[in-house]
């Protein structure tokens, strides 16, 4: 439990020295804002539009194909963590079971997901 | 001579005589403790940061046949104190279209995502705050959530750059912690366990660094982190050249400084996460153990610093390519070796 301790005060004193930061320059810094200085800056110019649109559907599917093999990685690490242990028989199972995923990679591979344009 | 644990152990035994005397519990000598520690710890990186960023500009300029800062201080040795003290002092422009609650919490997420790591990281013998039993597993899930808050930040400036800097640099950081964490997985499949305190133990002498056994995975991890820490080659989401900065298009004054800060702090973690995996983490003759664990760490970043100014950029396209095409089978592949190492003898 104590173990875990540590994080929640690394996590609580992390935010709070960040926060600190922000007081303190709050504290000392010049307030001078007007409309021209808090206009959204692109190449000099009044920005076209407003910035939250449609984005590339790429990017979607590479959080998809992320997510698969993210979820296989957390698969993977109690195995790892006990494999030596194990022996043969479950070094032949994680083959197989990686085997799925490359073809699955594959396949995604051939059908053209992994390019980018 | 010279190591810390001692210091260590007698400033807790202090702590914990203190607080005893208040009348307080055991649970509370632990949270004091604690809090002391990551204090310390926060000190710390904030003068190593200000260090790496002195470093880097002097690596820089001297690759560049340049001298760099020379003007505050013995060889311009205090230019980042007045660096930070400037950006202590600078308006906090917040545009009029932002979304302001994601726009305020983005650099903190960024930079708690990127000190929580330093909770684990085993800094010499006896030199760390807790040993989690899934020590390793933890440095990974919690660095991944540095992402949400470059995509926190990229989002809510409302700025096509800082928007494309954010994606980017999420694409990117997802796609190369697959490779990582696989190589990572490579060295566990030898050390049998996620404690970085036992994975440093395991390798005292020269001959006995995961990197002699796991070279492939050393390879994969070198090339991942650098992808992970938005370093050149890598540094797409920061390209100055097409995206002004990325996603702190849009900060300034402490807010930017955050994520600055978050950046260098990352750029050690990584550095650190591959001494202690790879290269004996603090073990090292004559000299004390943290100062070990330092040089290889600095050693690995000084790496860094030195590719930016030798390799170009790459393009998006070969940037992902490169980590779905060719890493990701080369991890799978390491691994498949490594068993087959393992099960045969």
């Amino acid at each position: 439990m104590s173990e875990f301790a540590a994080i929640a005060v690394f996590l609580v004193l992390g935010v709070g020295f960040v926060l600190f930061n922000f007081l303190l320059s709050n504290l000392i810094r010049p307030k001078n804002p007007n409309p021209i200085k808090q206009s959204t800056y692109e190449c000099g110019e009044t920005p076209v539009g407003p910035a939250w649109i449609q984005f590339n559907v790429r990017f979607y599917i590479f959080c998809l194909i992320f997510v698969i093999f993210d979820v296989e990685i957390v698969f993977l690490f109690p195995w790892a963590l006990v494999f030596q242990s194990l022996g043969l028989f479950a070094f032949v199972e994680m083959v197989i079971f990686v085997g799925i995923l490359m073809f699955g990679l594959l396949y995604a591979w051939k059908k053209g997901l992994l390019r980018w344009y | 001579m010279l190591e810390l644990d001692k210091l260590i152990g007698f400033v807790g035994a202090q702590i914990a005589a203190l607080v005893t005397a208040l009348g307080l519990g055991p649970d509370w000598v632990t949270l004091v403790q604690l809090v002391v520690a990551a204090l310390t710890l926060i000190g710390f990186a904030s003068v190593m940061v200000l260090g790496l960023v002195y470093a880097e500009r002097k690596v820089s300029a001297h690759i560049q046949m340049r001298v760099g800062p020379m003007r505050v201080g013995w060889h311009g040795i205090l230019q980042t104190l007045a660096d930070a003290v400037k950006l202590l002092q600078k308006e906090d422009i917040t545009p009029s279209n932002v979304d302001r609650a994601i726009y305020f919490w983005a650099p903190i997420v960024t930079f708690v995502a990127a000190f929580a790591v330093y909770a684990v990281i085993p800094f010499g013998r006896g030199l760390v705050v807790t040993d989690l039993n899934i020590g390793i597993l933890y440095i990974l899930a919690i660095t991944t959530f540095g992402v949400i808050g470059l995509l926190m930040a990229g989002w809510s400036s409302n700025n096509k750059y800082s928007l494309l800097g954010g994606f980017r640099s999420a694409a990117q950081v997802v796609s190369y912690e697959v490779p990582m964490a696989l190589a990572v997985i490579g060295v566990v499949m030898l050390t049998q366990t996620l404690s970085m305190v036992q994975i440093v133990g395991q390798q005292e002498k020269f001959y006995q660094w995961y990197v002699w056994r796991q070279p492939i995975g050393f390879l994969i991890y070198f090339v991942a982190a650098t992808a992970e820490v938005n370093r050149t080659p890598f540094d797409l989401p920061e390209a100055d050249s097409e995206l002004v900065a990325g996603f702190v298009t849009e900060y300034s004054g402490m807010k930017f400084a955050m994520f600055f800060l978050a950046e260098f702090l990352n750029m050690f973690t990584v550095a650190a996460i591959g001494t202690t995996l790879f290269f004996g983490g603090w073990n090292g003759p004559v000299l004390p153990s943290w100062m070990w664990f330092l040089i290889k760490t600095l050693a690995g970043v000084f790496v860094l610093m030195w590719m930016r100014w030798t390799y170009p950029r790459l393009r998006v396209d070969q940037l992902m390519g490169f980590a779905w095409k060719f890493l990701l089978p080369l991890a799978i592949l390491n691994i498949l070796i490594t068993g087959l190492f393992v099960v045969l003898f």
